[in-house]
């Protein structure tokens, strides 16, 4: 069941951010939120340091409130896993601005790399695709990447749930901000919001 | 839904108690709530289906309780006021997504129906109803208790300013008492 991925996590989600314009980004706790932050610090970032499992509600919640910007979730396939049923959540809500984006690399990264269910072989696509997305994507190279950029910035047609099979390698942590005031407060000023 | 929708609901409940979801529910869109998540349960049945009813609501339906503490996060970030509710029985499993809230001081109500406490006839609720309010409180959401259907307009009033002006984390506990007796089989 083991397979190789080749693709680095840095430069896959470099790719898929470069040329961002209007995009809403909200990143799941651990690798994924490194992995934001190194591809290039932005307001319009949210980063969970927490809350596992929630990163996809967020996207959500956003998507449904600012249903004319596009929005991602940029999360890892452990974090996705711990809230596997608000896939059934998203999908109900047919959000067309909506993009989850799994770094699929079957481990949990930021706890000793213990294989994961997904390394275990569940198939993400297919619960996707089962519980109602509609649109599903399999990425493995650089070029499916760069193929998916634009995509991130649709608002119809969504929610689409793009897996991304990246390598296990080792990277550097890049820290975002993890106050989580200052966060909330940067994001919604970005979005025309004043702070009280 | 509009103005004439919603009164010709004001009409039909002709008797006082019955009426408190629909105040629950006006009071809501007073605050400007627009968005509104739950996982079912009875004694919520009639503000779920007039929050679905309503084209300015985005109405979510949870597979578990703490995706909606995300969504409301979320909502919040994009500039919504949104309200989760749910069960006595679900608390529980939101408390570790409420340190998304407390970390981020993001506003948060919720209004829990409660079992468990009056005149409970499921012991496998009242573990759970018996912990509602600390498991609550240990993660920092202040709790209030609505007992009477003639308060439910001023609490909820309060809940939604101590939330969305005053960044604060809140619970409504509506009791079980108000609630009335678990019926088995519901009619319309």
């Amino acid at each position: 069941m083991v397979q190789n991925f080749t693709l680095g996590r840095r430069e896959a989600v470099k790719a898929l951010l470069a040329d961002r314009k209007d995009l809403l980004v909200v990143t799941g706790l651990g690798s994924a939120s490194y992995d934001v932050f190194d591809a290039g610090e932005h307001p319009g970032n949210f980063y969970l340091w927490g809350a596992m499992g929630g990163a996809g509600m967020v996207g959500l919640g956003l998507a449904l409130a600012q249903p004319k910007r596009p929005v991602a979730v940029i999360t890892g396939d452990g974090e996705q896993l711990m809230g596997i049923g608000s896939l059934l959540t998203i999908a109900t809500k047919i959000p067309g601005n909506l993009t989850i984006v799994i770094l699929d690399n079957g481990h949990f990264g930021e706890t000793g790399m213990q294989v994961s269910h997904s390394g275990l072989g569940a198939q993400l696509d297919v619960i996707a695709t089962g519980a109602g997305f509609r649109s599903v994507t399999e990425i493995t190279d650089i070029k499916g990447v760069n193929d998916y950029r634009p995509t991130l910035q649709r608002i119809d047609a969504g929610p689409r749930l793009a897996r991304i099979r990246i390598a296990t390698g080792h990277v550097d942590r890049a820290l975002p901000p993890r106050d989580g005031v200052f966060l909330k407060n940067r994001f919604r000023e970005n979005l025309g919001f004043a702070v009280t | 839904m509009n103005d004439a929708a919603v009164r010709d609901d004001a009409k039909d409940d002709t008797q006082a108690g019955q009426s408190w979801p629909l105040q629950i529910y006006k009071t809501l869109k007073a605050h400007g709530v627009s968005q509104i998540s739950y996982v079912p349960d009875a004694g919520h049945s009639r503000l779920i289906e007039l929050s679905h009813a309503d084209p300015a609501i985005q109405t979510t339906v949870l597979t578990t309780e703490e995706e909606g503490v995300a969504l409301s996060a979320g909502a919040w970030l994009g500039g919504d006021r949104s309200v989760l509710l749910m069960q006595s029985s679900g608390v529980g499993n939101c408390v570790n997504m409420f340190s998304l809230a407390a970390s981020c001081r993001l506003p948060f109500l919720t209004l829990v129906t409660m079992r468990g406490e009056w005149a409970e006839f499921n012991p496998w609720q009242i573990p759970m109803g018996k912990a509602t309010q600390q498991a609550f409180e240990i993660m920092g959401v202040t709790v209030f208790r609505l007992d009477r259907p003639e308060d439910a307009e001023e609490m909820i009033s309060a809940a939604c300013s101590l939330a969305f002006e005053g960044d604060q984390q809140i619970a409504v506990l509506i009791s079980q008492r108000m609630l009335g007796r678990k019926k088995w089989t519901e009619t319309k």
